[in-house]
This record gives C-alpha cells, sequence and structure tokens, in this order.
C-alpha cells in the first residue's frame, strides 16, 4: 500500500475554510454565470434537486435526498428492465401454477380417482399421474428458467447501481471528495450494494413468490370452499397491521445499522492505508480501542436487527398459526354438517399450511427490503450531489492553434472565488497570462495560489466572473477538450493499481510505448524505471514495484509531459524531487514543454528561475507582478522571499 | 485499471469430497452436529494457506489458495469463535429442531381431526382438536421467537469478533504484507465476508442441521405410517447427494472468483476516489469508468455462472422429490381405492411429504450458502494465517554497549522479503554511526533507498543481514514497544488520523501533556492549529477538516518531537513548506536536534543545514560521510545532488555509482562554482569548519563537542558564536533571529 498512501485531503495551501461547505458554482454553463449580487454567497446557486445544506450534511452519513428518491431509484433501476421482469414474473408465476397444483391432484385422486378405480375405471388416475408428472417436470423448469431470468434482472441491476455511483462519484468536483471521505464512498459502493444484491437475489424472489403463492392459495381456498377462504383473507388485515409496525421500527434499526458499519470502514480503510505512522508511534492499542467501540456499536445495532426481525417471525407465526386453528375448526364443522366434502377439507388444510409458509420468508424479504431500503437512501443521497463543476450541454471546441506557438492564452475576467459559506478566498480580479508565458505564483501558505491554480484547471468554477482559454470560456469545454487545453500535476503523486507504463499512460491512453518511454526519458524517469524488475510492465504494487515518493512524482510530470497540454499547471509538483529531478523537470518545460503556457507554484524559488514572469500572492491578492530579474531588485515582497529563499540553499 | 485480480484458478476442482456433504440424508444432520465436537480446529490451521509473508515467490497473495481442503475444514476454522456463544447456538439449534418437528406433528392433528371427530360427527374432539392446533401453533411461534432471540446478540458479536481480530491482526502485521494487498481487499474481507460467515452461522448452519433432522423425523413418520410409500419417497435421495456434490463443487469455484472479483473492484473505487484529483486532471474519469465497468462486467458474469448452477441444482431439487411424492399419491390412491389404506393416512401421509418439500428444496441453497461462507472464511483466514511481526527480541543481545552510544548501523542489508532472491538487495553493507546527540543528513539520489533506510529503525522492516544498534543495543534484541518508544518518526507522507490536532499530535508521546503539545506545535511552528476553529481539539483526518499538504507535515514534525525522543527520523520534513515557514522551521528544529540522535533524509542544503554531518547513501551503501562543504568540494555525486548541475560537460548523467562520482569530484566542484545561477557556492565557505567537521568526526565525540560543531557547520558567524554559547535556549533565539535577520547579510553579499 505504500505507493497509494496519499491523504486525499490536501487542498494545498488552503486555509481550513475549504472544508466547511459547498462552492456556490453556477449550475448552467451560459456565460457570464451570475453567481448572486455577490454579497450573499451562502445563497445556494445550484440548479437541480434540493441539495440543501442543513447545517453541514456532510457531517452525517447521509446526505439529504428528495422524498422518494429511494423509491424512484429503485424504479430506475428496475425500470428498463422490465420487459425481463415481466417474463421472470410470468414464470414465477407457471412454477407456482405447477408446485401448486399438488393438493388439487390430491384432492381429485381421492374424491374422484378412488371411486373410479374402484369402478375399475383408470382414466383418472392416469390423469393424476400423468398430471403430476407435467407439474413437476413444469415446477422444475420454470423454476430454472425463473433463476436465470431473475438473475439477469439483478446482476443488470446492480452492475446498473455500481457504474451509476462511480460514475457520479467521479462526476461530482473534487470540493465533494474533499469533504467526504473516502471510507463513505467506499462503504456505499460496497456493503450498501451488497444489501441491494440481497434484495434483488433473494428478497424480491421472495417477494414475488409470496405474493404469487398468497394469491393462488387464498384463491384456491375460495374456490374450494367461501368459509375458509373469506377466513384465510380476514387473517391478512392483522398481519398487514404487523407488517406496518415492523418496517417502521425497522427502517430506524437498519439505517443505524449501516451508519455504523460505515464508520467501521472508515477506520479500517484510515488504519490501512496509514499504516506505518500507526505503527511508528504505537498507535496499535488505542486503534484497537476506538475500532472495538466503532465495532461495537455495529454489533449492538446488528444485534437490534436481529431481534427486530425475531419480533416479527413470532408475531407473524402466531397470527397464522391461530387462523389455521380456526379454519380448521370451521371446515371441520362443515364436513360434519356435511355441507362440505371430505376431500375438499383435505386439500384446503393442505393448502393451509401452505398459506402461512412464505410468511418467513416474507419476513426475510421485508429484513432484507428495509436494509436495502436504508442503503439506498444514502446512495440516493450520494447520487442527488449535483457536481459543482458541470459538464456543458452545449460543448464548445477550443480554436485550432495556428501553427507556432503550442501553447494558448489564459484570462481571468472579473474572477472572484469564494466557499459557500463564506471566507472569500480570491477577491474579484483580472489576469491575463499570455501564450507561452511560464509564470511562477508564489506567496506564503494560505494565500490563494492553490485556489488559483485549480480555478485555471476547473477544479473549482469561479463564483463570479469567467475564465478563458483562448477566449473560450472553461465551462463550455468538454472534458477531453479541456484536459487537452489544462493539466495539472499536483504535490500527491498517487500510483494506482497496474504497471508502471499503465499509470505514465493515464496523460494520454492512447499513447504507444515508444511516446511512454520517451515521456519518462524527458523526465529522467526512464534510468530507475529499467532498474525495476520488470522495467516499465512492473506492476507497482507487486514485489519490486516500490516506488518511492519522489520517484512518483517523476511518474506523475511523464504522465503530464505525455499529456502533452496548451497549459501546466504544476502545483507544488516538484516538492519530494531532489535537485537533479527538479533540474530534469525544468528541463524538461524547457525543451518538451517549450512553447506552453504553464503556471507554477512553488514554495522552493528556485523553479522561479525559469520563469517569465511571477506573480506574488498575498491574502487572494496578487501583490507583485513582474520578471524574476525585477522583483528581486525592488525591495518587496519578492525580494524578501527571494533572499530567505538564497539563504535557505546558500550552504 | 489492471488491478492484481487473485486469481482463483488455482483453486482445486475437486477439493470437495463428497462424503462431507450435508445433505438432505441423516448423514447432513449427524455430520453437522458432530462437527464442533471433533478434534480442535485450531490443530490444523498450518492446512488454512501457508502465510503469505514468508512466501517469497508469491506473485499475488491470494495466489495459492488451500489446497485440498474441504468446504467443512474451512468452516471448522470458526469453532474458535462460536465456541463462545456455543450455549447458546445449541440450544438455539434445539430450539429450531423443536419447532420442525411440531410442524410435522400438525398433519397428525389433521389426520386425527379426519379421521375421528369429523368422520364420526363428534363436535366435542372437533374443538379439542382445534385447541390442540392452537396450542401447538403458539408453542411453535414462541420456539421460532425464541430461537431468534437465543442467537442475534451473540452472531452479531461473533461478527465483531471475528472482525476485531482482523483488524488487530492487520495492525500487527509487517508493513511489507501491507505493501502488497490493497486495501480494497483487506476492507472486503472485513466487511462483506464477515456478513457472509454471519448469515451462515444464523441460517444455512442452524437449518442445515435443523432440515437434516426434520427430513429424518419426516422419513422415519413416512415409514411408520406406510413404510411401501416411504420407501418410494426415499429412492431420489442416493442420485440427489451424488448431484448435490458435483454442483457444491463447482459453486465452490464460481463463488471464490466472485469474491475475489468484489475486493478487485472494491480496490478500484478506493483507488479512484484516493486519486481523484488525478483523474480530474487528466479528465479520465471516462477511462476509470470504463476500467470499473468492465470488472463489473466480469463480475457480473460471474455472477451469472452462479445464477445458472443454483438454477440447475434448484430445477433437479424441486422436480425428483415432487415425482417421488407423485408416484406415492398414485399409489396410495390405488391402496386407499383397495381399502388397504384410510383416506385420512393418505392424506397424513402426503401433508407430511409436502412438509418435507421445502426442507429438502432448500438444501440447494443452503449448500450454496454455506460454500460462500466457506470461501468467505477461506479468505479471512488467509489474512490471519499472515505470519504478525514478531515480539521482536529475535536475536540475544549479544555485544551490547561497545564503544559508545548513538545510532549505528552496522553491514546493514536489506533486501525487501518479497523480492526475489537473485534481485539486487536495496541496501548492501550500509554502515553508519551517529553519535549520540548528532545530527545526520542523509543524502542519496532518488531511489537509493533512504526512505527504506529509515524504515529500519523503527523496525517498520527488518534487516536481512547485519543489525542496527540504538546506544549499543541490537534493535532486534529490543521489544518492538520500546524501540518505537526510544525511535521517533516524521514520515515523507504527513498522515494524520481521523482525530483532534492535540491527539493527532501526541501519538508522538505517551505521557506527554498541554505543555508538551504546546513546544511541539511551537517547534514545528504550527501555531495556525489555535486559530483553527476549535483550536488544537479540532477535529482533523479523514472525519474532520482538510488541511493543506505543509499544514499536515507541520503537524506530523510535532508529532515526532512532542515525546522528546531520545531519537529522531525525519523523512524529509520540510518539502511541502513555504521558504519563510521553512526557516522558522528549521531555526525551531535545530534547538530539539541539538540533544537528540537523529537521520534526517535531506533533499535539500537548507535541510542538510540541520545536521552535523552529511551521509551519502549511493549503491546500497553509504558512499561518504562528512560535512556538507567536505561533501560539496570532495564527492562529485553529492555536489551534483545539492546542486543539479552536470558534473560531466553536458552529458546526460545518471546518478552513477559512487566511485565514478568520487572521481569526477575535482571537476564538479569548479564547475558549481562557475554557474551564475545562485547555487550553493562552495566558495562561500569558511576555513575553520571543515576542520571542526573532521575534528568531530574522528573525535570520538563528546555531547558538548557535537554541539559545537551544530553551530559552526550551519550558519554566519553570528549564529556560531550563538550555537557555540552551549544554552539551548539562547540557541534558538538565535535561530529565528537568523530568519528574519539573514536576509540583509545576504543581500549585502550580493
Amino acid at each position: 500500500m505504500t505507493s497509494s498512501t496519499t491523504s486525499r485531503h490536501s487542498v494545498p495551501d488552503e486555509e481550513p475554510t475549504a472544508s466547511a461547505g459547498q462552492q456556490d458554482g453556477p449550475a448552467t454553463p451560459s456565460p457570464p454565470a451570475v453567481g448572486g449580487s455577490a454579497t450573499a454567497p451562502t445563497s445556494g446557486g445550484t440548479a437541480g434537486d434540493g441539495a440543501d445544506d442543513r447545517g453541514d450534511p456532510f457531517d452525517r452519513d447521509a446526505l439529504p435526498s428528495p422524498r422518494g428518491a429511494t423509491g424512484a431509484l429503485l424504479r430506475s433501476l428496475l425500470a428498463p428492465r422490465r420487459g425481463l421482469v415481466a417474463v421472470a414474473t410470468l414464470l414465477l408465476l407457471l412454477q407456482q401454477a405447477a408446485a401448486q397444483a399438488g393438493p388439487l391432484l390430491v384432492a381429485y385422486a381421492i374424491d374422484r380417482g378412488v371411486p373410479a378405480y374402484r369402478a375399475d375405471h383408470y382414466g383418472p388416475l392416469i390423469a393424476v399421474a400423468v398430471g403430476y408428472a407435467v407439474c413437476a417436470a413444469g415446477a422444475g423448469v420454470f423454476q430454472y428458467a425463473f433463476i436465470r431470468a431473475s438473475a439477469r434482472v439483478n446482476q443488470d441491476a446492480l452492475l446498473d447501481l455500481r457504474g451509476r455511483i462511480f460514475r457520479h462519484s467521479q462526476a461530482l468536483s473534487v470540493d465533494f471528495h474533499e469533504r467526504y471521505t473516502s471510507g463513505r464512498l467506499i462503504s456505499r459502493s460496497t456493503t450498501d450494494v451488497e444489501s441491494l444484491r440481497e434484495l434483488l437475489s433473494e428478497g424480491l424472489q421472495e417477494l414475488v413468490g409470496v405474493v404469487l403463492a398468497t394469491l393462488y392459495i387464498t384463491v384456491l381456498l375460495l374456490w374450494l370452499d367461501v368459509g375458509i377462504g373469506g377466513l384465510a383473507l380476514a387473517s391478512f388485515v392483522p398481519l398487514y397491521l404487523l407488517i406496518r409496525l415492523y418496517r417502521r421500527r425497522a427502517a430506524r434499526v437498519f439505517s443505524e445499522r449501516s451508519t455504523a458499519i460505515a464508520a467501521v470502514i472508515v477506520k479500517f480503510a484510515e488504519t490501512m492505508n496509514g499504516i506505518r505512522p500507526v505503527r511508528a508511534f504505537r498507535r496499535e492499542q488505542a486503534n484497537d480501542t476506538h475500532f472495538g467501540r466503532l465495532n461495537h456499536r455495529h454489533e449492538r445495532s446488528n444485534g437490534d436487527a436481529i431481534l427486530e426481525m425475531a419480533r416479527f417471525v413470532v408475531g407473524s407465526r402466531l397470527i397464522a398459526n391461530v387462523s389455521v386453528a380456526g379454519m380448521v375448526l370451521w371446515g371441520a364443522y362443515r364436513v360434519a354438517d356435511g355441507t362440505l366434502a371430505l376431500g375438499v377439507l383435505a386439500a384446503a388444510v393442505l393448502y393451509l399450511r401452505r398459506l402461512y409458509d412464505p410468511i418467513d420468508r416474507l419476513g426475510m424479504f421485508l429484513n432484507s427490503y428495509e436494509s436495502a431500503a436504508a442503503s439506498l437512501e444514502k446512495i440516493a443521497g450520494l447520487l442527488a450531489q449535483t457536481p459543482t463543476v458541470p459538464e456543458p450541454a452545449a460543448p464548445r471546441e477550443l480554436p485550432s492553434r495556428g501553427g507556432g506557438e503550442p501553447g494558448r492564452a489564459v484570462v481571468f475576467e472579473g474572477v472572484r472565488f469564494a466557499y459557500r459559506t463564506g471566507g472569500e478566498v480570491l477577491p474579484r480580479f483580472d489576469l491575463t497570462i499570455p501564450a507561452g508565458q511560464t509564470v511562477a505564483v508564489v506567496g506564503s501558505t494560505g494565500a490563494g495560489k492553490s485556489t488559483l491554480a485549480k480555478l485555471l484547471a476547473r477544479f473549482y468554477d469561479p463564483t463570479e466572473g469567467r475564465v478563458l482559454l483562448d477566449g473560450v470560456d472553461l465551462r463550455e469545454l468538454a472534458v477531453p477538450e479541456l484536459r487537452r487545453g489544462v493539466v495539472m500535476v499536483t504535490q500527491e503523486a498517487f500510483l494506482f493499481s497496474g504497471t508502471v507504463a499503465d499509470n505514465i499512460a493515464i496523460g494520454r491512453p492512447d499513447a504507444t510505448r515508444a511516446d511512454i518511454e520517451q515521456a519518462a526519458k524527458a523526465i529522467g524517469a526512464h534510468d530507475f524505471i529499467m532498474s525495476l524488475p520488470d522495467g516499465y510492465d512492473t506492476d507497482v504494487r507487486k514485489r519490486g514495484g516500490r516506488i518511492s515518493a519522489g520517484q512518483r512524482q517523476l511518474v506523475a510530470f511523464a504522465r503530464a509531459l505525455l499529456a502533452d497540454p496548451a497549459v501546466l499547471i504544476l502545483d507544488e509538483a516538484t516538492s519530494s524531487l531532489d535537485i537533479p529531478g527538479e533540474r530534469a523537470v525544468q528541463r524538461a518545460m524547457d525543451t518538451v514543454l517549450h512553447g506552453r503556457t504553464a503556471v507554477v507554484i512553488a514554495h522552493r524559488l528556485s523553479t522561479v528561475e525559469i520563469a517569465d514572469r511571477v506573480l506574488v500572492m498575498e491574502d487572494g491578492r496578487v501583490v507583485e507582478d513582474g520578471t524574476p530579474a525585477d522583483l528581486v531588485t525592488d525591495e518587496g515582497r519578492f525580494a524578501g522571499l527571494h533572499r530567505a529563499w538564497r539563504e535557505s540553499v546558500v550552504g | 485499471m489492471p488491478t492484481d485480480s487473485a486469481p482463483s484458478d488455482s483453486l482445486p476442482s475437486d477439493s470437495l469430497p463428497s462424503d462431507s456433504l450435508p445433505s438432505d440424508s441423516p448423514t447432513g444432520g449427524t455430520l453437522v452436529s458432530d462437527s464442533p465436537t471433533g478434534d480442535s480446529p485450531t490443530g490444523g490451521t498450518p492446512t488454512g494457506g501457508t502465510p503469505t509473508a514468508d512466501r517469497p515467490s508469491a506473485e499475488s497473495p491470494t495466489a495459492d489458495a488451500p489446497a485440498g481442503q474441504s468446504a467443512v475444514r474451512t468452516l471448522l476454522r470458526l469453532w474458535p469463535y462460536v465456541r463462545p456463544v456455543r450455549a447458546r447456538w445449541f440450544t438455539a439449534a434445539v430450539v429450531a429442531v423443536m419447532a420442525s418437528c411440531l410442524s410435522l406433528v400438525f398433519p397428525l392433528v389433521l389426520k386425527w381431526i379426519v379421521d375421528g371427530p369429523v368422520a364420526h360427527g363428534d363436535p366435542g374432539g372437533v374443538w379439542f382438536g382445534a385447541l390442540l392446533l392452537l396450542v401447538l401453533g403458539i408453542a411453535e411461534a414462541a420456539l421460532f421467537g425464541l430461537r431468534r432471540w437465543l442467537v442475534a446478540r451473540p452472531l452479531a458479536g461473533v461478527e465483531a469478533a471475528l472482525r476485531t481480530d482482523l483488524y488487530r491482526h492487520l495492525q500487527r502485521l509487517p508493513i511489507a504484507f501491507h505493501d502488497r494487498w490493497a486495501s480494497g481487499q483487506l476492507l472486503s474481507r472485513g466487511t462483506t465476508d464477515l456478513m457472509q460467515i454471519r448469515m451462515f452461522l444464523a441460517f444455512p448452519l442452524t437449518f442445515l442441521l435443523v432440515n437434516g433432522v426434520t427430513i429424518l423425523v419426516g422419513v422415519v413418520l413416512l415409514l411408520v405410517q406406510d413404510w411401501a410409500l416411504g420407501l418410494v419417497l426415499l429412492a431420489p435421495v442416493v442420485p440427489l447427494m451424488i448431484i448435490c456434490s458435483l454442483f457444491e463443487s463447482r459453486y465452490a469455484l464460481a463463488a471464490r472468483r466472485a469474491q475475489d472479483q468484489v475486493g478487485d473492484l472494491t480496490t478500484v473505487v478506493e483507488e479512484s476516489v484516493l486519486g481523484i484529483r488525478i483523474v480530474k486532471g487528466f479528465g479520465r474519469h471516462r477511462s476509470q469508468a470504463h476500467a470499473f465497468r468492465s470488472l463489473a462486467g466480469r463480475l457480473r458474469g460471474t455472477e451469472m455462472l452462479k445464477a445458472r448452477l443454483l438454477a440447475g441444482i434448484w430445477a433437479l431439487i424441486t422436480i425428483i422429490p415432487e415425482l417421488a411424492i407423485g408416484a406415492a399419491l398414485v399409489l396410495g390412491t390405488v391402496q386407499v381405492a383397495d381399502g388397504g389404506l384410510s383416506a385420512g393416512t393418505l392424506v397424513a401421509f402426503l401433508s407430511t411429504a409436502l412438509a418435507l418439500r421445502w426442507p429438502v428444496e432448500s438444501i440447494g441453497f443452503l449448500i450454496a450458502m454455506s460454500q460462500e461462507a466457506a470461501t468467505a472464511t477461506e479468505r479471512y483466514f488467509e489474512v490471519l494465517d499472515a505470519e504478525p511481526e514478531s515480539h521482536g527480541m529475535s536475536a540475544p543481545a549479544a555485544g551490547r554497549a561497545q564503544e559508545g552510544g548513538g545510532l549505528v548501523f552496522e553491514r546493514v542489508r536489506f533486501r525487501y522479503p518479497d523480492a526475489g532472491p537473485e534481485s539486487a538487495p536495496v541496501l548492501d553493507g550500509v554502515d553508519l554511526r551517529i553519535r549520540p546527540g548528532e545530527t545526520m543528513a542523509l543524502v542519496g539520489g532518488t531511489g537509493s533507498g533512504k526512505t527504506t533506510l529509515t524504515a529500519l529503525v523503527p523496525r517498520l522492516h527488518e534487516v536481512t543481514a547485519g543489525r542496527v544498534l540504538l546506544d549499543g543495543e541490537d534493535i532486534a534484541a529490543m521489544p518492538r514497544e520500546r524501540l518505537r518508544e526510544l525511535v521517533s518518526v516524521a514520515f515523507e507522507e504527513p498522515t494524520l488520523f481521523s482525530a483532534s490536532v492535540a491527539e493527532n499530535v501526541l501519538m508522538g508521546g505517551a505521557a506527554a501533556g498541554a505543555e508538551a503539545l504546546g513546544r511541539a506545535l511551537e517547534v514545528a511552528h504550527a501555531g495556525f492549529a489555535h486559530t483553527l476553529p476549535d483550536g488544537v481539539d479540532t477535529q482533523v483526518g479523514e472525519q474532520g477538516l482538510s488541511l493543506s499538504g505543509g499544514q499536515r507535515q507541520r503537524l506530523a514534525l510535532a508529532r515526532a518531537v512532542v515525546g522528546r525522543p531520545r531519537f529522531l527520523v525525519l523523512d524529509d520534513p520540510l518539502s511541502a513548506l513555504d521558504v519563510h515557514t521553512e526557516a522558522l522551521v528549521e531555526a525551531a528544529l535545530r534547538r530539539v536536534l541539538q540533544d537528540t540522535t537523529a537521520l534526517v533524509v535531506a533533499h535539500r542544503p537548507s535541510t542538510v543545514m540541520l545536521a552535523d554531518r552529511v551521509a551519502l547513501l549511493s549503491g546500497g551503501r553509504i558512499a561518504a560521510v562528512g560535512t556538507h562543504q567536505e561533501l560539496l568540494r570532495t564527492n562529485g555525486e553529492y555536489a551534483w545532488l545539492m546542486s543539479g548541475l552536470e558534473t560531466g560537460p553536458g552529458s546526460e548523467r545518471g546518478r552513477g555509482p559512487a566511485p565514478e562520482g568520487a572521481q569526477l569530484a575535482p571537476e564538479s566542484a569548479p564547475g558549481a562554482e562557475r554557474q551564475p545561477v545562485s547555487w550553493p557556492k562552495p566558495g562561500s565557505v569558511t576555513g575553520p569548519e571543515p576542520g571542526s567537521g573532521q575534528e568531530a568526526a574522528t573525535d570520538s565525540g563528546a555531547g558538548t563537542a557535537t554541539g559545537a560543531g551544530t553551530g559552526t557547520d550551519t550558519d554566519t558567524d553570528t549564529d556560531t558564536g550563538a550555537g557555540a554559547g552551549t544554552a539551548t535556549d539562547t540557541g534558538a533565539g538565535t535561530g529565528t533571529e537568523k530568519g528574519a535577520g539573514a536576509g540583509t547579510e545576504k543581500g549585502g553579499c550580493r
């Protein structure tokens, strides 16, 4: 896990206000986006359905979702498979028809077959034999077909849901991910999906089966004898009340359980991803205690859920058995009166037991339904989040670069940026970066350098004003076009599972091996990659695949080189590199990336040396702007910073 | 992204002997009821997969699943966890059997009502029969409830205990283990797999037993009622058993594959969330989604295979007994017609047979669930069988306290435990002595093994050969707890945990209090912590406030120094700080380092300046040791690392091995000097410093001498004076001053 250990939360340079609220992003791509009259950053400008902030919903496990979203989600999952659902239902219908025919045949055999046989008339008995064989075969064949059909429905729906959660979480903006912990997202797409799987694979089948069986048997009973059938119907009333009660109580318990397991997952993931500091600081004991507490909470709610189920089962059994006794009593009197045939009573009695057999399974269904409902609600809440950085409805193309320079001009036009809860980060400003210019942005922590970079990379959208790339608003660019235009390399160099080559190829998936190697060579990463056991094909998680932080940053750079953007943003991207590595990066920018527009954020002013222009930021404002030479000779802030830096590198 | 999918094809296809199969036959019942009383399952641990950590050949964590192990044997390993709740579980099982038997009594009562009171028109009898049914019904409901009530809490407890043990064990497994296992795979074992195990204990296990007994009792009842008809019903038992065993072995494969694929999927989800900025930055969320879809699609395929198998077995289990019942019905009708059988008996017989239908049919999916639970158990124990870190004290504490103390590396070799023996070790004969109180900077090219070397000190990894001594004591002979108390570490990647700032920092010192916290925050210049919404009680980490990289790094540094450790290991501790902050932190840190033995990984001259001496790590060994200036002059590779300037004439030179670098040394120094860029100029070094450095290097090293060395090495004359003044506090004062005052001086230089 070494290679993946990275903290999600780094908002380099941002003061912690970032975590408090949602960015007030204009929801429509129509420029210029008006985010209110600049005074009320708290007024939500998000379009779409109610992602309303009550306090900070991110403190809770469940995000707010519109009413009825859970049911709508379930329906939307099943709706495209309507046909198959219908087929499955039909199959089950036929299966039940075949399976429930048994007692009827028994009644027929006793009432007709026996007298006929005694009269040496074998027809009815042969009919019974054939009928039973056909029913048995039918029950089996339909069972087979039904399981396969319903599995198709289930698996397709799950595939759909998994994909939706994944795509949606990927489409959500960076600021969402900064607040919604990864553990919770993982919990949404694993345990919560799992509970839906249970509902679909077992529960739904149960429900359809239960409903159909109940219907069948009730109808048969009514047909056999109205009185007995009526009694059976009457018993459904208390059953219905019981189910309602159970659902109310279970909803609460299951929601609590799902929250509890999410907390367990968060703690689990955090520990495993930070295993080194855990070890080094002897956190094992304390973690055990804390985990034990979370786990115990889950254990309690888990037990509560099972007990709730136990109550339901007792109640439903009681109702069922009392009803059976009542119906037998009724039937027996009728037979004794001579108003009911013995065979009918026999069949009715056989059906009676069956009538309530599915009740246990109904319990199972309710169990998985409530569990899935609790999970679906959370998933629906996640899916109800609208990306604050939406994709354009009508994307535009960037104007073609008329030969010559590969860079593009960047213009910040009346841009202001504030987080939704207030705390303005960047007051209104204008900034023009001509094509091909390398701009260094310096300033202390919290000065707003990273925010500037993120606006340019469109990780955020400005609250007001717009960011233009060769005259085109970033919000009007489709993602592939945007990323041909702007690429950002950040401080955290995360490696995905897979080979080194795969990781570099993220920059340009269609790149050939030669392209990849060339990019790696240009950045000075080729040598170390070749020294890995399988070179470029080394799996970063397999043996020998250990890659140091500095090497990872080199890989990240190779990625950016491969992407070959018009505008390159480096946000503290050299922090873990040693000086030769940093030099190699600078060389690459001079050669391979020559002519690109570059925005470089660096604490180390060495980077500034290659810049054409330096912006000094403070409190969200650009306070100095000029060539490095000018600024050094001035007595401004940059000169001070520069001196401090010179001081720090001189030995 | 391709993940290291755990190949499940290595599972033996014939791993499930059919005799172990819980089927509808009486053996099903006896087997399950016997099993827990069998010999201790823990005795058979070695079969549960050899500890993965010790297998250098393991391509993938789950590559070789235990061979030749039956589902039952795997499940038996759960016994230690079930043991504490065995009384309740067995009671519940007995209750379930009773309830199930009660349901078999119902048809008998019905038979009695039909043949007796109804036939004879006896209203009192009918009343009595109905009352009997009612009592039985209430009893059955009560038993159902009782069974669930009995196991609800205990089974939740078993799941929790399994999870706690998994977590505890994972925390104590070697780091090398964690390097190889994607945390998604671990997580899926800790969640879905454990849930499946609990479900198994709650339902399939109980009901295999219950249904086994029910079927047994039912068969006896059938045989008693009419043995000829009973035998007709029993005919399909043998074919059913054969079919079930065939099914089980095929289903096992599919179940294992599906569960591994779920783990892979979890990994992709986790990575795509952790790497969201990269995904976004390169606009790759579509291709990520594509990768995810193909994995999810593969999982769907496996699930469909499972469904096909399940559908097949279920169909057969439905058809075969049903045909037998049909045959019995026809024969029974003939007998009734012949007068050999009463109508009531036939109704009761068929009623019993039909009551048995569900127990028989359910066996298909009960086996399927058991199989999944067995797979889950197997996956669980794969992790639990991995050997945890030993408790230390692996080697006898020989050669104790030789010539002074400090931190000493002696011929340390290190190769990652999972690397092949033919591969070159990362560290190959590292010899390094850091004297007590001395600060040693560790410099080396990217990937030269600096971080690896630092990881050896707190024994996050174990040396392959050689030893590491702390104050003369071999760390291999120390309990890890004590070792990690002595050594404090700040990692390259500053990980904060979901806890308050104060808690995060105080993790570094067991007994540290508020005062120490304040001091540590001051040293790390992390005063921003006080301005957070709740001050130092603000929650940070995954579940709390996001902090910038620099802020996290400073808190991690505060954590490292808060306990005033004797030994400090800092891995590039200032990389994410801006220049101003870095200068301030350095000044304060210098004060801490004065009386601490420290190893500091450095990429830049500014960090090197914290140290008394510098060690150059190259080619797996320490290539040179000396002061910054000495090495800058005498060692080409070092000069290159510190300046980034080509040592040769414009060649694309990689980081060569040390000797080559050393040969180039003479050229490099003047070369660096000629450059107009403002890189550290060796020329600016003042005369006496190398001397004092040398002295320190040769001297056996009294604390005071080293202290003075620090002062002289690091900076300008004023600082030297203050540093030599030996009082810690004054040192700090000047240090801070330096940050602000240095500017003018340097300006002057220019």
